[in-house]
């Protein structure tokens, strides 16, 4: 009976794009924290740190998309998952960029917009930042 | 322009342009209409590009004309009338306010398009019409090495300077065209950040004191409390010593103040807050009174409050006093000078106001000079447009940015523009001819 070897594992995402995908959950998570912080005291610093981590997020996720679309284009890297991934991702640029609009309104003209929009541009970043990990890339044949 | 190049570039122009529908509704007087405050995603900003003048001049009223009596000047802010006819004009550009936010970088870059790449002059440079002809055809620096010189007083032999970071004064002699010595500082003033840096000032009436303004640090508290400290204040300084009072509070940035002729009041014009509207909050005159509190940050035009500042404080909101005069949201007043006899009837009796213009609005307002009519000593009427043609409204282009006004007392109105670097003269044209015709004489015989 003769063996058939198939080569088949799994491959990560570029390290790169890891990098840059679980950085833009850290700063998301971040700025939700300053956001709260700065609802607690009403201290003005917090929003600032939010203002610039929702930006630092906003730039990470965009590289972050690039690796994402990059990775739909290319055939044996489009598994499935990793559509919603890429939908999840856009999903939580376009509240980031959102959210940074609402944070640059001066003092508590931000709020509460800007806190509900970081609760929500963090839960998207983090299940984007789940499926983009999970998410499989098989090389060779599955069969 | 409208400079909407990074929000469309965002694609998201449209939220814009939703903000675009503006009243007309004249906003001036002791009750202006005050409509809700409302912001979109983006603050509405419409910066008028700045343009040459290519021969046009500003115009106005009948029987008055205009010239520019000096330009190529290095941001002149306001100017001070000496005993002898010569101009002083406090030349520069303060504030050093750091980028706290995103927000700050983009904004600065923006606002920075409609004014002067001129560099900041910090001096004092002094005109003199020395043959009555009405050309200023003489003009020395007077003081150099200044901080942002912006408002200037004239008492006691002295002139006092407000830098943006201290008042200075120097002796003066009738006819000096430099000063002697450096300057001697009389008091230090609140300088961190000066994100509002102008310190407008003037003198009582019997020189005792000094009344300064100084301007918050902030738009609406969002550089934080501590910064506020001794800011949105006017000071009453003792010309003699320095020791100072606080002498009015919550006027978020007193521009420039004036004494009332015969009534020895103060009076100022005040920058209200941004970013809640095209039509709030009016910019405003009023007579400044002893330990009032006009508002800012808490409170607006009396007590409405301002949602935007925390920790709220009630009792600041219902102590808040309305100013007297609404000039109009976002004009941006940043001069006043009581007018006199000298000025022609329909102008003898209230004050001017030198508006430098808008940005945080769709429709550009300000960008002129108006006269306030005033009877009993109190602001009565429309203001009356005095000196415009510095907007293009059509092509949305700005050749000037009107800032101080003095009134000279042989009847003419001085005005800088520290956009086209120049100082204008405006005077009843029958006092123009008779002073050629004198100076003709004079230089004839």
């Amino acid at each position: 009976m003769a063996v058939i070897v198939q080569y088949r594992y799994s491959e990560a995402i570029h390290p790169l794009h890891a990098v840059l995908l679980s950085g833009s959950f850290a700063l998301y998570l971040g700025a939700l924290l300053s956001d709260i912080a700065y609802a607690k005291t009403f201290h003005i610093q917090w929003s600032n740190f939010a203002s610039w981590l929702i930006v630092g997020g906003l730039i990470f996720s965009s590289i972050a998309l690039v690796f994402a679309i990059a990775d739909l284009c290319r055939a044996h890297r489009r598994v499935s998952g990793v559509a919603a991934y890429v939908v999840l991702l856009v999903a939580s640029w376009a509240v980031g960029l959102f959210n940074a609009l609402m944070h640059a309104r001066d003092a508590w003209a931000m709020m509460p917009g800007g806190l509900i929009l970081s609760i929500a541009g963090t839960i998207l970043i983090a299940l984007a930042t789940w499926l983009g990990f999970r998410t499989p890339h098989f090389v060779g044949s599955a069969q | 322009m409208r400079y909407a190049i990074f929000m469309s570039a965002l694609g998201i122009s449209a939220v814009l342009a939703a903000c675009g529908a503006e009243p007309q509704e004249p906003q001036f007087g002791a009750n202006p209409q005050l409509p809700k405050p409302s912001r979109g995603l983006l603050p509405t900003m419409n910066i008028p590009e700045p343009t040459g003048w290519d021969g046009q001049m500003p115009t106005v009223p009948d029987g008055f004309t205009i010239s520019a009596i000096a330009t190529d000047l290095k941001i002149p802010r306001q100017t001070l009338i000496l005993p002898n006819g010569d101009i002083l004009v406090a030349e520069g550009r303060g504030g050093n306010a750091p980028a706290l936010k995103p927000k700050d970088v983009i904004a600065a870059y923006i606002k920075g398009k409609g004014t002067t790449n001129v560099e900041s002059g910090n001096r004092i440079t002094l005109l003199r019409d020395a043959d009555g002809d009405g050309e200023y055809e003489f003009r020395s620096v007077f003081a150099e090495d200044l901080n942002a010189p912006y408002g200037l007083a004239f008492v006691n032999g002295r002139i006092y300077v407000a830098n943006q970071d201290a008042v200075v004064w120097f002796d003066y002699e009738e006819g000096q065209t430099e000063a002697a010595a450096k300057p001697t500082q009389l008091t230090e003033l609140p300088s961190e950040i000066n994100h509002h840096w102008t310190k407008a000032m003037t003198a009582s009436a019997d020189g005792r004191h000094l009344y300064v303004g100084i301007g918050s640090n902030s738009n609406i508290t969002e550089r934080g409390w501590t910064a506020e400290a001794d800011r949105a204040v006017v000071w009453e300084i003792d010309a003699e010593s320095g020791a100072r009072r606080t002498y009015a509070t919550g006027l978020r940035n007193p521009t420039a103040l004036t004494i009332q002729p015969g009534t020895g009041q103060l009076w100022a014009v005040v920058n209200e807050r941004d970013e809640i509207g095209p039509d709030l909050v009016p910019d405003y005159l009023t007579s400044v009174k002893e330990g009032a509190f006009y508002g800012w940050p808490y409170a607006f035009w009396g007590p409405n409050p301002d949602e935007r500042v925390r920790p709220q404080d009630p009792q600041k909101v219902a102590a808040t006093i309305a100013p007297d005069y609404a000039l109009g949201s976002h004009v941006a007043a940043l001069g006043v000078a009581f007018s006199n006899e000298a000025m022609g009837e329909s102008f003898a009796e209230g004050v001017f106001v030198g508006m430098h213009g808008s940005w945080n609005r769709s429709s550009p307002v300000g960008y002129k000079v108006v006269f306030v009519p005033f009877s009993d000593g109190v602001p009565a009427g429309e203001p009356v447009e005095f000196v415009a043609g510095f907007l293009e409204s059509g092509n949305n282009k700005t050749r000037g940015r009107p800032v101080g006004v003095t009134v000279d007392p042989r009847g003419a109105l001085i005005v800088a523009d520290d956009l086209s670097n120049a100082v204008w003269r405006i005077v009843r044209a029958d006092v123009a001819q008779n002073l050629d015709a004198a100076a003709n004489e004079s230089s004839g015989r």
